[in-house]
């Protein structure tokens, strides 16, 4: 029993008796080439962020070149790696690089160590390539506004401590990551500091993922007394051996951890708010990469929840509930923006269900956690381009024809419908489908929320487009809508080609690669029985998005859509207006007794506490009101009456000695 | 004379020629900053000549016997836990130096009547800190209690004399609270003596001889507790805390630093130095009752700042909490924990002090401590407002800083011991966030206003006086193996006397449980 434990902690090898093949972990040395510049993708952002911060004003005419280059050159790095990695045996990719002991003390020795694997190598790759097309994206978006270079300097940050996520070889290191996306959100989404409602969307992002941090400290600690070690490969190899009350926690705190990053229900609250930073970074951050780094999280700890089937039953309720409330609140909000941040929410719920579903859905949650970066990337930078062109205005219901006006907006904005609604070819009719299929073989219940979700998905798309491109103009009378600058018209030109190919591509119809088959021995896959076949279930999934798109265009597409939103609506609108009364309830109980409670201490501690000792000195030294009032002669007299009590105490000590 | 003595001298000398000889304000300043560097280049020297290797816990050991008809000797020497607080001190004292450059004048105006003397300022920062070297070599207990009660007086003026507001009040509170606990430790330190006798056929306070004597469960008990509460009120925690905050918001920036960040420590020093090795048995019996008060100061701490609306006595809650969490890592007896909690020292001292710079140079643009007199002030003032954010994500403990290697240390070594302890101490983490968010967002965030429309950016001086220490924190949060390397050898020795072991993990005890 020890030995064979031993053998496998030492090797870290994860054991056979699950569907993934044998993998060894190869130093980047030894791997040589270019895995030995992995750290690149690491320094070079982090090396813009802290030039760009430092240098000041200074910088302020080439910051943005700077920034950009330091996203784009990782970009090519990513490829090349990806290309390398290719090349090499399927067993050996898992290329580790280490740097220096980070926190050690006794037995805890977390190290300084990035790990590239065919998981990691798939999100440095949507990290650094979205991201490098956001900076392009960002040059002409933020061209008039004075703080641009501390914008990419933000960027930067934020890459190069997403690319730490994702790259980390220990949960503690990830942990540095994560909390580091955090800060470039809190950062970004408070850009406009001077705006009151941006600083206080910022600081209740971080708050409410602070408590999703609780849940990640809370798994590492546990991971620390069970396995002895938090890096991945020891934690992997004798997550079989614990038993399985443990795992639980440790995959419940996980997914605690996941839910706020990734603004799932219950920790949804604070996305929609985080729409008041700049578009790039709702795009780049609150779209595309961070907040998928809960799916992340959860993929990559496989080894973990596949012990704690107790977990991932809540993991996948979570996303059944998300994905709905997501889908609902997107059909409600006026705000594109914020329309969008619901489709997010809901489309992170899909993942969240393929994740929930176990080996047999991992894989597909990566990869529509891919599409989706594509797609909904695409779709916010045409969200920032028609804001820009309309003095940012953000409410659809002052928008309308601008099809006519913004042409390749518009183009590049359907490929983004195409890609999210499920309508085949396109990016998600390979991911949803795949989803939809292995949640129906596991819970037909699941399979059906998976199936009206793609409805309400065509629904709000459907409406965005519709109320945005289509019917009549309803402008503000200073609105001079214009088509966007170059710079950022070809980031999402480029995504839209993304959006429409994606698919192809990653299950091979186009090239060579095969999503499943890449990364299957990281994952792990058990292909799910289906008791019905596919198509039946694409076919039913066609039909309910052809539903939501008719429904929807007769709604919205063939009616004049008024600028006041009506105020006679269902009560399911109005709670989709209000994000689903999240925002009632944490202010009612948790923010409102919370004010009690702190404003209580601060009296109890002036009045009870400090009054207390007032109290008592003034009886002691018999002052009466002595130490409120703040003549220092009485403090001669204080010391006077100490010494004395010194020396009396002195005196009972001795006399205990001496009987 | 061993190089520590000379480090403490050097700052001592200081103080007299500033304090006697006669001399303008600006030369005042400059020649104390001259002596400041110099303690500093010294604990430098030491700092590369400590072997952190070495067999014997305490280094660079002087004996010279004081008064040997008492058992009391002039006994000096440091382990790594030491040599930590030796930076903290040392390499804060000339920074804080040059950021209170215009202490006293400032306060004057705020106080509009005078102050004590510029230079009697600088000599009592100087007294102070030759002091706090003292007890920090101290390898005689009575000499560590000589220093532990004088210390008192340098503080008493800084506040009384130079501070601001009720500072009278809050001195005299100051003096009062510790003169208490320091009445208590000297009890302890009686019956110490008297054990002492009967065990070496002498009194003898030799801190190394004495952790031989075994001491019998009832005398521990005692003389944990006195010296256990002179260390809670220094440090201090709850309830015994209504004097810091008192004091943190009448002092001047330079004197609320050095007493938050350098001298509280003393509180958490004692405890390793005295209580932990001296009363082993004392310390892990009474060890649940200290980690119930540790949690209840992190939690009240914490809370209790986020209902201030004064910005100094915020930044006291702020540390009643730290020290919460530092006194937690030492009494659940882990590695872990316990180097967390010597870490958290050093990173708790230079967070403080970060921030309460950082807020005094804010306040002397405005005058007030208020929260609700400002807002807005990024507007104006953006690299203020920049490295105010930094330095308060500092105490927020983000990962990349120092303080979270500490924080985090501290909250595993506990969950190890007691995992319910560790993972409900783990929310303070979110309050942490909240109170210096709140802050952030009420002070700097906002549309211009007019009332902190003339607040004037950071000059040269007081931005790049900041950069060592954002600099510190940061490459020590990603590279802390400096001193990791020197604090952990010093915490295996102290757990060693304790008698403590880490709890192994469950997994290699199931496969153990199933050989046997």
């Amino acid at each position: 029993m020890s030995t064979a434990l031993m053998s496998l902690a030492t090797s870290g090898d994860i054991p056979s008796d699950t569907v993934e093949p044998i993998l060894t972990q190869i130093t980047a040395s030894d791997a040589g080439g270019i895995f030995e510049f992995m750290w690149l993708l690491l320094a070079l952002p982090a090396f813009g962020a802290a030039v760009l911060f430092v240098a000041g004003r200074r910088s302020n005419a080439w910051g943005h070149l700077l920034g950009v280059l330091m996203a784009v050159i990782p970009a090519g790095l990513a490829i090349w790696l990806l290309v390398a990695l290719m090349g090499r045996p399927e067993e050996s990719r898992t290329i580790t690089q280490h740097f220096w002991d980070w926190t050690f003390v006794g037995t805890f020795n977390a190290e300084f160590a990035i790990r590239l694997d065919p998981l990691s190598i798939v999100f440095v790759l949507l990290i650094t390539i979205v991201g490098g097309l956001i900076h392009i994206y960002s040059v002409g978006y933020m061209a008039e506004d004075p703080g641009r270079r501390l914008f990419f300097a933000m960027l930067n940050l934020f890459l190069a401590a997403m690319l730490l996520l994702v790259l980390a070889d220990n949960y503690l290191l990830l942990y540095l990551g994560w909390e580091g996306v955090g800060l470039a959100s809190y950062l970004l989404v408070g850009f406009w500091q001077y705006k009151d409602v941006a600083a206080v969307a910022a600081k209740k992002a971080f708050v409410m993922n602070r408590i999703g941090d609780v849940g990640l400290s809370i798994a590492i600690m546990l991971m620390f007394v069970t396995f002895g070690s938090v890096t991945f490969g020891d934690v992997f190899a004798a997550a079989p051996e614990a038993d399985s009350t443990t795992m639980t926690l440790i995959g419940l705190a996980l997914l605690l951890a996941a839910t706020g990053k990734s603004a799932q229900y219950p920790l949804q609250a604070w996305l929609l708010d985080a729409m008041e930073g700049p578009t790039p970074v709702s795009a780049l951050i609150h779209a595309a990469t961070m907040v998928t780094a809960g799916v992340y999280l959860i993929v990559r700890s496989n080894a973990i929840f596949d012990q704690a089937p107790v977990a991932l039953n809540v993991v996948l309720a979570v996303g059944l509930v998300t994905m709905i409330a997501g889908a609902w609140i997107g059909c409600a909000q006026d705000e594109l923006k914020k329309a969008l941040a619901g489709s997010t929410m809901s489309q992170i719920g899909y993942m969240f269900v393929a994740a929930g579903l176990g080996p047999a859905g991992y894989v597909f949650a990566i990869f529509h956690l891919v599409m989706h970066g594509m797609f909904k990337a695409d779709l916010f930078l045409g969200s920032g381009s028609v804001m820009h062109a309309m003095n940012e205005e953000r409410n659809m219901r002052f928008y309308g024809a601008l099809r006519g006006v913004m042409i390749v907006t518009w183009i590049t904005f359907i490929c983004g419908f195409l890609g999210i609604s499920g309508l085949p070819p396109f990016d998600s009719a390979f991911s949803k489908d795949d989803i939809i299929a292995a949640a129906t073989s596991q819970n037909w219940f699941a399979g059906a929320v998976t199936i009206f979700a793609a409805g309400l998905t065509a629904t709000y798309m459907t409406r965005m487009m519709a109320m945005t491109f289509f019917g009549k103009a309803r402008w503000h009378d200073d609105a001079h809508p214009h088509e966007s600058p170059q710079t950022m018209l070809w980031p999402m030109i480029i995504l839209s080609f993304g959006a429409i190919f994606g698919g192809l591509f990653a299950v091979g119809v186009i090239g060579d690669l095969n999503i499943l088959e890449w990364l299957k021995p990281v994952t792990g896959y058990e292909e799910a029985a289906l008791e019905v076949p596919h198509w039946s279930l694409e076919v039913i999934t066609f039909v309910v998005v052809i539903i939501g798109i008719v429904l929807t265009w007769m709604q919205f597409g063939m009616r004049d859509v008024p600028q006041a939103a009506p105020q006679h609506v269902t009560v399911l609108t109005k709670a989709g207006r209000e994000e689903l009364y999240t925002n009632t309830w944490h202010e009612e109980l948790l923010m409102r007794p919370g004010q009690h409670l702190t404003r209580w201490l601060v009296w109890f501690d002036n009045k009870g506490i400090d009054g207390a000792v007032r109290g008592i000195a003034s009886g002691i030294m018999g002052i009466g009101t002595g130490l409120t009032r703040t003549q220092t002669g009485y403090s001669r007299r204080y010391a006077l009456v100490m010494v004395g009590g010194f020396l009396l105490l002195v005196a009972v000590f001795f006399l205990a000695w001496w009987f | 004379m061993s190089i520590l003595t000379l480090m403490g001298l050097i700052p001592l000398v200081g103080a007299i020629i500033v304090g006697f000889l006669p001399m303008k304000p600006s030369q005042a300043k400059t020649v104390a900053l001259i002596f400041a560097l110099g303690a500093m280049a010294v604990a430098i020297i030491v700092g590369f000549t400590y072997d952190p290797s070495s067999a014997d816990p305490f280094q660079f050991v002087e004996n010279t016997e004081w008064i040997p008809a008492l058992g009391i000797s002039f006994s000096v020497g440091i382990d790594g836990i030491g040599l930590i607080l030796i930076f903290l001190t040392t390499g804060l004292v000339p920074i804080v130096i040059i950021a209170g450059w215009r202490d006293v004048e400032d306060a004057e105006a705020v106080n509009k009547t005078k102050s004590g003397s510029v230079k009697g300022y600088f000599a009592l920062m100087l007294a102070l800190e030759a002091l706090t070297i003292g007890i920090f070599i101290s390898l005689d207990v009575f000499l560590f209690y000589v220093f532990f009660e004088v210390i008192l007086i340098p503080v008493y003026f800084m506040i009384g004399r130079y501070g601001t507001g009720r500072r009278s009040y809050a001195a005299v509170k100051f003096m009062i609270y510790s003169f208490l606990g320091g009445m208590v430790m000297l009890a302890g330190l009686a019956g110490l003596w008297f054990l002492s006798i009967e065990a070496f056929d002498g009194p003898n306070l030799y801190l190394p001889d004495l952790l031989a004597m075994e001491i019998d469960p009832t005398w521990q008990t005692w003389l944990f507790w006195s010296f256990f509460i002179a260390f809670a009120i220094k440090a201090p925690m709850w309830p015994v805390h209504t004097w810091l905050p008192d004091a943190s918001g009448s002092a001047t920036p330079g004197t609320a630093v050095l007493l938050i960040a350098v001298l509280d420590k003393i509180g958490t020093f004692g405890m390793l130095r005295l209580c932990l090795p001296l009363f082993p048995d004392a310390a892990q019996q009474f060890a649940p009752i200290i980690v119930a008060f540790a949690v209840i100061s992190i939690f009240y701490g914490a809370l209790v700042a986020i209902g201030q609306t004064d910005m100094k006595r915020l930044f006291g809650y702020i540390s009643i909490s730290h020290f919460g969490f530092i006194v937690l890592g030492i009494f659940v007896f882990t590695t872990q924990a316990q180097s967390g909690a010597t870490f958290y020292m050093l990173g708790h001292g230079l967070s403080v002090a970060l921030l309460v710079l950082m807020a005094g140079y804010l306040m002397r643009r405005k005058g007030s401590t208020q929260i609700d007199d400002y807002g807005g002030v990024v507007t104006v003032a953006p690299v203020l407002a920049g490295l105010f954010l930094v330095a308060g994500l500092v105490n927020v403990a983000l990962p990349g800083m120092l303080t979270f290697v500490s924080e985090f240390l501290v909250l595993v070594g506990t969950f190890e011991r007691y995992p319910w302890v560790g993972a409900f101490a783990t929310l303070a983490i979110v309050l942490a966030a909240l109170y210096i968010l709140l802050l952030y967002q009420r002070v700097m965030t906002g549309p211009k206003r007019e009332s902190t429309a003339g607040i004037k950016d950071l000059n040269l001086r007081e931005r790049w006086i900041m950069a060592p220490l954002v600099l510190a924190v940061i490459f020590l949060g990603f590279y802390p193996a400096p001193m990791l390397d020197i604090i952990n050898p010093a915490v295996d020795n102290t757990m060693e006397w304790v008698g403590a072991t880490d709890p192994p993990p469950t997994i290699a005890d199931a496969t153990e449980g199933g050989n046997q």
